[in-house]
């Protein structure tokens, strides 16, 4: 077979590459684009703020709104604190030891756990034996199970960007471990800590297998976390499940894909305030 | 090896101490004594063992995994490394400054405010005394003083350097430990903080150490010399640069090596 | 009094990131006392080896599941890794820098489109149009257009860890091989991409994980019928999709059932995540 030329082949390779790049940034224009265009239309202060008709399939979405809401606060409220303190402990009170290897594993894995088999153990622990019932309580607890291995992830990361010299100056200056971690180390880590809470919440308002057994599917606006609540993704699924592509359906869809490409460009901004910071 | 100097209370002795990183001596057998308000500097060619010698003396050498050391360091005659030694309170009597500037990312005002907060001095009165009181001492005050506020990783090099010696003094400390803290400043910079230590030695006990051979002749007033872990010679300063006891010590200054 | 406060914090922060560990065993047990005994019942062999399904009469046999999930993920193992594994290329060794800050983004964006979003883009354009030109026993519903838009939903594990392995690549390689005379894709073919093949390895098991979890993207578009999967365009049914489409209205033997195949999900994924490790983990040994 006759070698290709060198440089042809680079250009040849270079083209096909360049497709493939643009292709996901097509991919993503398109999905996102043709979804925002049909729905937006749909979106108005009715839509967001009114309550649903017949089953959902007409009317608003408030009740769902408030339980994503809802459901995405109290994650946050039980994760964050655990996986902070988690990935303070693996930066900065370990040396790598079987212990933290042991620890990370079960992080690694944990984060590997497919969302409905969380779902399954969720059904059975809180929404049965803690007797939580369908709620967002049971809900909650189970998706913060899910975000909680990226918290850690990307906490630790926040923490160790930070340059050891900061730690240096603050042990210099007197300060004991915990005082060089509460006023040197994560005031500085603080913007990379958020962005990966700030992605968090994008990953929480987009769950749905974990949380299809463990919220219910009630239509109405949860008074309480004990109370059963329908979250904006779960409607959508049983939407596109019941009226195929309604313009309800479309509506949802447009919703949850803007709430999440605002909080992931607030992610961005966070994340070059950050790195401003530690370089 | 020997060392002789004025006959007045001495700060800190260290009596053959050695340390040494694993299986690495960094320092062996140094004796020496640094008297109270003097300017100690210390000089030597790199990897001698000054910044270890700072470093034992604040316990910032703790944190490393796997080190041994005998002998004695003392100040005011207690061992530094007894059992109910607090090393935060030593830390701060210590006070450190690193060679290359260090700005965390706050306010100058946070900058300095952070070693008294630790303490346990919240009153912003007492805080803002502190902060004006050490930014003069570094002759930052009239630079800053509109400023306080503000990011301190928007400073000079020259300035941060500054900002790192008054953080040091602001923890009102009883020695000052500097290590090369001029390297890497333009020859302005190097004279604000070699006229700031001139002014503090009244104050504080300094130990200097530097590169710049030059630094230790124009304000030390006695002077040490590393050479691999080793102390070669100890004396006054104009002693050591006139007619030094040891031929090394005559290499080195006259530029044989290092 | 402070130092008191300084020795307390260790042992509780241990406490507290032991935690994941603890969960990740608890979540284990739960499964597995929940599903364990129909598997015994049913005998174990029998519930992983037998094709036929019918809960009704009691019968749980879930290979054909188990074959639907390997074909989805291999089928989406051959869109996504080469795509994926193109663009990491291209943005870490071709891309200016302004390019990296456009593409990079949009990829990570892709994942954060909730997989909800993706089945249902996957049922309006790619089903009828499988239907249309490909026509098959799946109407359009099948494997293949579950690879498709599970391929795009998983690019950006491919292509984040892959972006990583060539970056761990030390320069001196690359400048090494430049300095010979060698074109820059000379260079990445036969060094850069070498190198960092284990990394890359890792990304691609990982991706197979996430695919293999999937659910309800593949719900939507890939048919759900208990059949062994002879070619890519019938329509099959995953573990996943099985135990999401039945747990509504499942009881008894039927219910344990569904936490029996979410045993077999758990053992795989855990499988497949301890196989990355062990590839990173050889690459790090290989380096020192």
């Amino acid at each position: 077979m006759r070698r290709l030329n060198p440089k042809k082949a680079e250009l040849i390779a270079k083209g096909v590459l360049l497709l493939f790049a643009g292709t996901a940034v097509l991919a993503l224009v398109a999905i996102v684009g043709y979804v925002v265009v049909k729905g937006i239309g749909v979106i108005n202060l009715e839509f967001l703020f009114g309550r649903p008709r017949s089953m959902g399939r007409e009317g608003g979405i408030l009740p769902f709104i408030i339980s994503s809401i809802y459901l995405t606060a109290i994650s946050l409220l039980v994760s964050i604190p655990l996986g902070l303190c988690s990935a303070i402990y693996l930066t900065e009170y370990t040396t790598e030891g079987w212990a933290t290897r042991a620890i990370r594993f079960g992080v690694d894995c944990l984060a590997g756990v497919p969302s409905i088999v969380l779902g399954l153990f969720g059904f059975m622990f809180f929404v049965k034996l803690l007797n939580f019932s369908w709620s967002i309580l049971s809900g909650s607890l189970t998706v913060s199970l899910m975000i909680l291995p990226f918290i850690i992830r990307s906490s630790e990361e926040a923490i160790r960007a930070v340059p050891q010299s900061y730690r240096e100056v603050a042990f210099a200056t007197g300060g004991t471990k915990w005082q060089s971690v509460t006023r040197v180390v994560l005031p500085c880590a603080l913007p990379g800590i958020m962005t990966g809470i700030v992605l968090a919440i994008g990953k929480c308002v987009g769950e749905t297998a974990s949380v299809i057994f463990t919220a219910g599917t009630s239509l109405r606006i949860p008074g309480s976390i004990f109370d059963s609540g329908r979250t904006l993704a779960i409607h959508f699924y049983l939407l596109v499940r019941e009226t195929g592509a309604s313009d309800m359906a479309y509506g949802s869809a447009a919703t949850l894909l803007i709430s999440i490409l605002i909080v992931n460009f607030f992610a961005y901004w966070l994340m070059r305030r950050f790195i401003a910071r530690v370089s | 090896m020997v060392e002789t100097g004025k006959s007045e209370p001495q700060k800190i002795i260290a009596r053959n101490f050695s340390f040494s990183y694993g299986s690495q001596p960094a320092l062996k057998g140094i004796t020496l004594h640094v008297c109270t308000n003097e300017i100690f500097t210390v000089i030597g060619p790199s990897r001698s063992g000054k910044t270890t010698f700072l470093k034992c003396l604040n316990r910032m050498n703790d944190a490393i995994a796997n080190t041994s050391k005998s002998g004695e360091l003392l100040l005011d005659g207690r061992s530094v490394f007894d059992k109910d030694v607090d090393v935060a309170e030593l830390r701060r009597r210590l006070g450190m400054v690193f060679a290359v500037p260090v700005a965390l990312p706050k306010s100058i005002y946070n900058n300095l405010a952070l070693g008294p907060r630790m303490r346990g001095i919240l009153r912003k009165k007492r805080l803002d005394e502190i902060v004006e009181r050490s930014l003069k001492a570094a002759y930052l005050w009239e630079e800053v003083k509109d400023r306080l506020h503000t990011s301190a990783r928007n400073l000079s090099g020259g300035q941060q350097q500054r900002l790192c010696l008054a953080r040091a003094m602001a923890l009102e400390p009883e020695v000052l430990l500097l290590d090369e803290p001029c390297s890497g400043l333009d020859p302005v910079s190097t004279r604000k903080i070699e006229e700031a230590l001139l002014e503090l030695k009244n104050r504080y006990t300094i130990i200097l150490v530097t590169n710049i051979t030059a630094q230790a002749a124009r304000v030390g007033d006695r002077t040490a010399f590393f050479l691999m872990g080793e102390l070669i010679e100890c004396d006054a300063t104009e002693t050591i640069f006139t007619h030094p006891s040891n031929e090394r010590t005559a290499d080195y200054l006259t530029g044989k090596f290092g | 009094m402070s130092l008191t406060k300084d020795r307390l914090v260790s042992p509780i922060l241990f406490a507290i990131a032991c935690f994941s560990i603890a969960a990740l065993f608890v979540i284990g047990l739960f499964i597995f006392v929940e599903g364990l005994p129909i598997m015994i019942k049913v005998g174990v062999w029998k519930f992983i080896g037998s094709t036929d399904w019918s809960p009704l009469e009691g019968k749980f046999g879930i290979l054909a599941m188990i074959a639907g999930s390997l074909a989805v993920a291999a089928g989406t193992l051959v869109v996504a890794v080469p795509f994926g594994v193109g663009c990491a290329i291209y943005l870490s060794e071709f891309a200016s820098k302004r390019a990296v800050t456009l593409i990079k983004p949009a990829v990570e964006l892709l994942f954060a489109i909730p997989s909800v979003v993706y089945g249902f883009v996957g049922v309006l354009f790619i089903v009828p149009f499988v239907r249309e030109y490909l026509g098959g026993a799946g109407h359009g519903f099948c494997i293949l257009t579950a690879s498709f838009v599970l391929g795009i939903r998983v690019l950006p594990v491919i292509v984040g860890i892959s972006v990583d392995a060539l970056q761990a690549v030390p320069k001196v390689y690359r400048d090494g091989s430049l300095a010979l005379g060698a074109t820059k894709w000379q260079t990445t073919t036969m060094v850069t991409l070498r190198a960092a093949r284990s990394g890359i390895l890792a990304g691609v098991i990982l991706g197979m994980a996430s695919v293999i979890g999937e659910t309800m993207a593949v719900i939507m578009v890939i048919g759900n019928a208990v059949v062994m999967p002879n070619s890519p365009l019938d329509s099959v049914r995953t573990l996943t999709s099985n135990i999401a489409l039945e747990m509504g209205y499942a009881e008894g033997d039927h219910r344990q059932a569904l936490f029996a195949t979410g045993v077999v999900l758990f053992i795989i994924t855990m499988i497949l995540n301890t196989l990355t490790r062990y590839v990173t983990r050889s690459r790090v040994g290989k380096k020192k």
